[in-house]
């Protein structure tokens, strides 16, 4: 049996997957990837289904040793430097690690989170369907709280699969989309429009339950009070101090401060990986514009094994990143991991 | 005339509710703005006309004091769409009282188990026997299941020990607390922050892991409580850890 050891591991990063639906009238809220886009990439490249579950690395760096046999891993999220025993990875695509070789991974660059998918995917006990951590509850499998070094993900032997790459949609650095509600009338007209028109950043004290803003003090119309609803994965609540909280995959499952908009499902993935510090605007779109988003994002998790490129198709691409370097981007022919150019 | 008026606006059974937007795959469906036991009823009777008459494209919904949480999947129904047949059902979902569980549930009162006893005492004027005795006689019913799993907010609390919460939330609280905050009490499955008062324990698990059922409460259900000593809830709390539901089921 191969195994895929945890040689070193920073803070927030856990085995995550789709989550686990279902059982919120319960208190049990889902978990889950912070970004399904990048976890869907991950997995295509070995092949497995798109929301299995995958190492979700958080910003600081790590790195895992095969041992017992080969181990075949796909790489999406949050670029890195990366190299498995000295040998340069890109990310979006997969890579083989030799019985006994170690990959490395530096820090988030452009990102928060990156997604580590071993092929055939993560041996372990699912609960409520899924193996993703939700530390408070008790709740991940193979172990029930983030990664720690020595920590060991079984896997089963590489395939010997000729390694892929895939294409993903440059992501936009474009604002962060929401619809307003369901408590925006809990605002007056100007609150709302200091909510979209401001500049934001996000606190470095924030989690996998909720990112706190840090930008103007919003207002409410009476009190900060409310009694406690639902709430959903982007919904942004504005307790009394007036500083907005986006609720993130482990959010309470219910909340008694108004929440005065919702982050869309298309965006939801692009919010998460902002880094803490990086300036940021939302922009409000009507219910039928997220819809129609919502519906184009499902159509994108849908095409992502259309998007599979053998790793020799890489030729053209260096031609484009020569242009690219003449451009002035930081592209660095020699690191291949600066190679994806589509991060800011 | 304005009499008539009233009339006819008290004939009207029910008020349709509010379809409030959660982004685009959540509709937050509002009976009220309150904690209102009528509002309450038609969350839960709307929440079992849903399940009993499904609509293709929800995936959950979750019942809270005043609305009821309706996820879906975009790809399969519009907010629209949607949003036009809650209110179809919504007009028919009438409370009824039929087939409520009822649940007694242990609960060591006081002392190290329930800090707060003697302080809620005192701010009412009256005994830590007189608290617990009152909190015992209630009779309740779980409004809402939420923020962690198990966590079951109770209606039906007693004028007499409405309290406001602390100013100074506790960041942790123990396993099964029994607390009273605000108009609500409460039974509290894992250990957490609150800032509401604590009276007391129960060793009874409202969430355990591999225990059938591993959910005990369900929204609507039923409660009364009865004080045990602290030996018993020590005896018990050993039966529960080890899967026991401890818990007594008096109407199924």
């Amino acid at each position: 049996m191969s195994k895929l050891v945890v040689t070193s591991i920073g803070p927030a990063s856990s085995v995550q997957d789709g989550g686990r639906p279902g059982s919120q009238r319960y208190g049990l809220v889902p978990s889950g990837a912070m970004d399904r886009l990048s976890l869907a990439a991950a997995n295509t490249l070995v092949g497995n289904d798109l929301f299995a579950a995958a190492v979700e690395i958080g910003p600081f760096g790590a790195s895992f040793t095969a041992r017992g046999g080969a181990v075949r891993v796909g790489l999406a999220g949050a670029s890195r430097n990366a190299d498995i025993a000295g040998r340069p990875v890109a990310f979006d695509s997969s890579a083989t690690l030799a019985e006994g070789e170690t990959l490395n991974l530096g820090f988030a660059r452009g990102g928060s989170f990156s997604y580590l998918a071993i092929e055939h995917g993560i041996e372990g006990e699912p609960m409520f369907g899924s193996l993703a951590v939700n530390a408070r509850a008790g709740l991940g499998s193979p172990y029930p709280r983030p990664l720690q070094s020595g920590d060991e993900l079984k896997a089963k032997a590489a395939s010997g699969a000729a390694e892929r790459r895939i294409e993903l949609p440059v992501a936009a650095d474009a604002p962060i989309r929401i619809v307003f509600g369901p408590q925006d009338d809990e605002f007056a007209e100007d609150s709302k429009k200091l909510f979209i028109d401001s500049e934001w950043k996000i606190s470095a004290t924030s989690d996998r339950m909720g990112y706190r803003l840090e930008g103007p003090v919003i207002r409410h119309l009476d009190g900060h009070n409310i009694v406690s609803d639902g709430t959903v994965t982007g919904s942004i609540q504005v307790p009394g101090n007036g500083q907005p909280i986006v609720l993130m995959p482990d959010r309470g499952t219910s909340g008694g401060y108004p929440k005065i908009a919702t982050v869309i499902t298309a965006d939801f993935g692009r919010f998460a990986q902002i880094s803490a510090g990086r300036p940021f605007r939302f922009k409000a779109v009507t219910m039928a514009e997220a819809q129609a988003e919502a519906i184009k994002f499902h159509a994108l998790l849908r095409s992502l094994p259309d998007r599979l490129r053998g790793i020799e198709d890489l030729g053209l691409n260096i031609e484009a990143l020569r242009d690219a370097n003449v451009a002035g981007q930081a592209v660095s022919a020699v690191d291949v991991s600066t190679w994806q150019v589509a991060v800011p | 005339m304005a009499n008539e008026v009233r009339l006819i606006q008290m004939a009207e059974p029910l008020s349709p509710p509010r379809l409030l937007p959660s982004g685009d795959s959540a509709i937050t469906v509002e009976f009220s703005r309150t904690i209102d036991d009528a509002a309450n009823r038609r969350v839960l009777a709307l929440d079992r006309l849903i399940a009993a008459e499904p609509i293709a494209g929800i995936s959950e919904t979750v019942p809270t004091y005043r609305s009821l949480l309706v996820h879906y999947d975009p790809v399969q129904i519009s907010f629209d769409a949607l949003g036009e047949q809650i209110l179809a059902r919504a007009a028919k979902a009438l409370p009824t009282e039929t087939g409520t569980r009822r649940w007694r549930i242990p609960v060591t009162y006081g002392g190290e188990h329930g800090i707060d006893l003697e302080e809620v005492a005192k701010a009412l004027q009256t005994t830590p026997d007189e608290i617990v005795a009152r909190h015992v006689a209630g009779d309740y019913r779980v409004a809402m299941i939420g923020f962690t799993p198990g966590w079951s907010y109770l209606s039906g609390l007693e004028t007499f020990l409405h309290m406001p919460r602390r100013k100074d939330p506790r960041l942790l609280t123990p396993a099964g607390t029994i607390s009273i905050g605000g108009i609500q009490t409460g039974v509290q499955c894992l250990a957490g922050p609150s800032g509401w008062h604590l009276l007391g324990r129960t060793p009874v698990r409202t969430y355990q892991l591999h225990r059938d059922p591993t959910f005990l409460l369900e929204p609507g259900d039923a409660i009364t409580f009865t004080a045990i000593d602290a030996k018993t809830f020590a005896e018990q709390d050993r039966a529960a850890e080890s899967g026991e539901i401890v818990a007594e089921l008096v109407t199924p």
